[in-house]
């Protein structure tokens, strides 16, 4: 779905996404990294388990929660990636085990 | 952990890095917390990598977003304590009105940092768009296509639709153009009849000339491009199953289908009050741009003492005034800590409010060319508002129906805005909706009430904070 511009001198950076190798240039964040892979789905939705794929890319939609080296919820597109990160997707069921939303009002 | 701190500004775009800079260089000490790896903001994201590791993409980003060099350069020439990838989740009151403790995570790790003067510059987001089926993979904003470009250099590279109105989709389209990106097409939602509507406020566009011929000269690049356009373009809906398929609207009487990879949304920005509202500060409805913004006094200065909004977070006038806002701000702190006098700041302050005012002249033309979306509060039932929760606005309707009177109620009735991202995408649509269905006008609605933590954090996260 996506793909890179140019192919500058930046340095390759590997990590891996569900246990597959994926390389990315150095400065990419973790979503930016694996779109340019072609991997548009980072999550499922809570309810219904539908794919769900970055929307914002800033930080706001938290369509993009992945754990990171263990660490759950994180936001894939404000984490640059680290050679030998570990990523996974969140999958639904594990979403609504762990929900640690902000409000409980 | 925790320090002490005369200031405490969050997020590093133009307003915060200049209020930053201009509290530090009278002496101040200041912390600035950032989300992002590297200063600028959305509007010179990732500007510096850019100039570092690929200067040839910068020809293509346009003048506006090379002016981020300048802006990220004054700002490290400063001393701060400037952390990158802070993620701030509660400000909490201390001592009545005196100081605030500021809680941040970065990297699994929380810590608290008290300060005297709080600068909120956590600036804007993007409108939220909600048409039916904007949940499938694929459909994006303007704003995250425009994010991938400046931070990795990636692009949509299948059928890429551009969709909606403003002048952040006009900038996206040019910088695509300029760099061979393909597209499309554009489907234009700005309502026909555009200078008609914004004939009063044209002289005041040209006192910020050069932002109005910088916005011209896009447009011509977009116009002579040669990429389809569907003007007056409604009823947007995306399609597929699993992924996007394909867009369908109506332009100009004609019902229209595009088949689409990626399709781009973009509707105007608005203010990020997640954390001006974490703190109780009051809020007002804008009904010209449709959204909420804090009330704040000539400094930024919220409705809790020592609380400060600034740049875009306060109300929408682009980034140039924010960082007047910005500088503004930090001066008017500098002056409470007996930094500086009176005159002193006077001096500075009626300069940048001069240039403020040329900078931000334009936006009364703006907002009345690209007029924000009227149909949001009337849309169709079936339409996804919360998409963390799966709410649709047919639902809100219906627990309306059986009593449900505000946006804090929706809550406990649907879970709408409880998800992990705590209503930053639903919180405008459901005041939307609930004013449109009940007759009461957006104040009268409100919005979501924000509580700590205002980011999702682990257990572990909350107890490394006793173990500082
Ligand atoms: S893509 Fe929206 S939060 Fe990451």
């Amino acid at each position: 779905m996506f793909q890179r511009l140019t192919d500058p001198s930046r340095k390759p950076v590997s990590f891996r996404f569900e246990g597959q190798e994926i390389e990315g240039a150095e400065g990419d964040t973790v979503a930016a990294a694996l779109l340019a892979a072609g991997i548009t789905s980072l999550k499922d939705a809570p309810a219904s388990g539908s794919p769900r794929s970055p929307y914002c890319m800033m930080g706001v939609c938290f369509e993009c929660l992945v754990e990171i080296d263990g660490a759950g919820h994180q936001q894939a597109c404000l984490i640059p990636i680290r050679e030998g990160m570990d990523v996974r997707r969140h999958l639904a069921v594990q979403n609504i085990g762990e929900a640690v939303a902000g409000d409980t009002q | 952990m925790s320090t002490e701190m005369d200031v405490v500004v969050i997020g590093a775009g133009p307003a915060g890095m200049a209020a930053a800079a201009a509290a530090a260089r009278a002496g101040a000490s200041v912390a600035v917390l950032d989300e992002q790896p590297a200063p600028g903001g959305q509007i010179y994201r990732a500007v510096e990598a850019v100039q570092r590791n690929r200067p040839a993409d910068m020809s293509f980003m346009g003048p506006a977003y090379a002016h981020g060099t300048k802006v990220t350069e004054a700002f490290r020439a400063v001393r701060t304590d400037y952390r990158p990838g802070a993620t701030v989740w509660h400000i909490g009151a201390f001592g009545k009105g005196k100081r605030r403790d500021v809680v941040l995570s970065r990297a699994g790790v929380a810590e608290t940092i008290s300060a005297s003067h709080v600068v909120i510059a956590t600036g804007a987001l993007e409108r939220p768009v909600p048409i039916p089926r904007w949940t499938l993979p694929g459909v994006m904003s303007v704003g995250a296509v425009q994010s991938a470009l400046k931070t990795s250099g990636i692009y949509p590279s299948g059928k890429l639709v551009l969709a909606g109105s403003g002048p952040l989709m006009l900038q996206l389209a040019a910088q695509l153009i300029a760099a061979h990106v393909p597209i499309e097409a554009i489907v234009d939602t700005t309502p026909p009849g555009g200078l008609a509507r914004a004939f009063f406020h044209l002289p005041f566009a040209f006192i910020s000339g050069e932002t109005l011929l910088k916005g011209l000269q896009l447009r011509k690049t977009v116009m002579n491009s040669g990429v389809p356009i569907y003007s007056g373009a409604s009823h947007l809906a995306a399609h597929g199953e699993g992924k996007l398929s394909s867009l369908s609207f109506t332009s100009e009487g004609r019902d229209i289908t595009l088949d689409a990879d990626v399709v781009a949304l973009h509707e105007g920005v608005i203010p990020n009050t997640q954390l001006s509202r974490l703190v109780d500060a009051e809020h007002r409805w804008n009904d010209v741009q449709r959204c909420f913004h804090p009330v704040t006094d000539q400094w930024g200065e919220t409705t809790e003492p020592g609380v400060y909004v600034t740049g875009d977070g306060g109300g929408i006038a682009g980034g140039l005034a924010a960082e007047r806002s910005g500088t503004i701000t930090g001066l008017a702190i500098a002056r409470r800590l007996g930094l500086m006098e009176d005159s002193a700041r006077d001096l500075v302050v009626e300069e940048q409010r001069l240039r403020r005012f040329i900078d931000s002249a334009i936006r009364g033309f703006l907002d009345r060319y690209y007029p924000a979306p009227s149909w949001i509060g009337v849309a169709a039932d079936d339409v996804v508002l919360c998409r963390c929760e799966e709410v649709t606005a047919g639902q809100l309707r219906e627990a309306m129906a059986h009593g449900c009177s505000g946006p804090n109620q929706a809550k406990s009735f649907l879970r709408c805005g409880m998800g992990p991202c705590q209503g930053r995408m639903c919180a405008n649509s459901v005041t939307e909706v609930m004013a449109a269905q009940s007759g009461a006008s957006p104040d009268q609605i409100g919005a979501f009430r924000i509580r700590p933590p205002a980011k999702p954090v682990t257990l572990a996260e909350v107890a490394s904070l006793d173990a500082g």
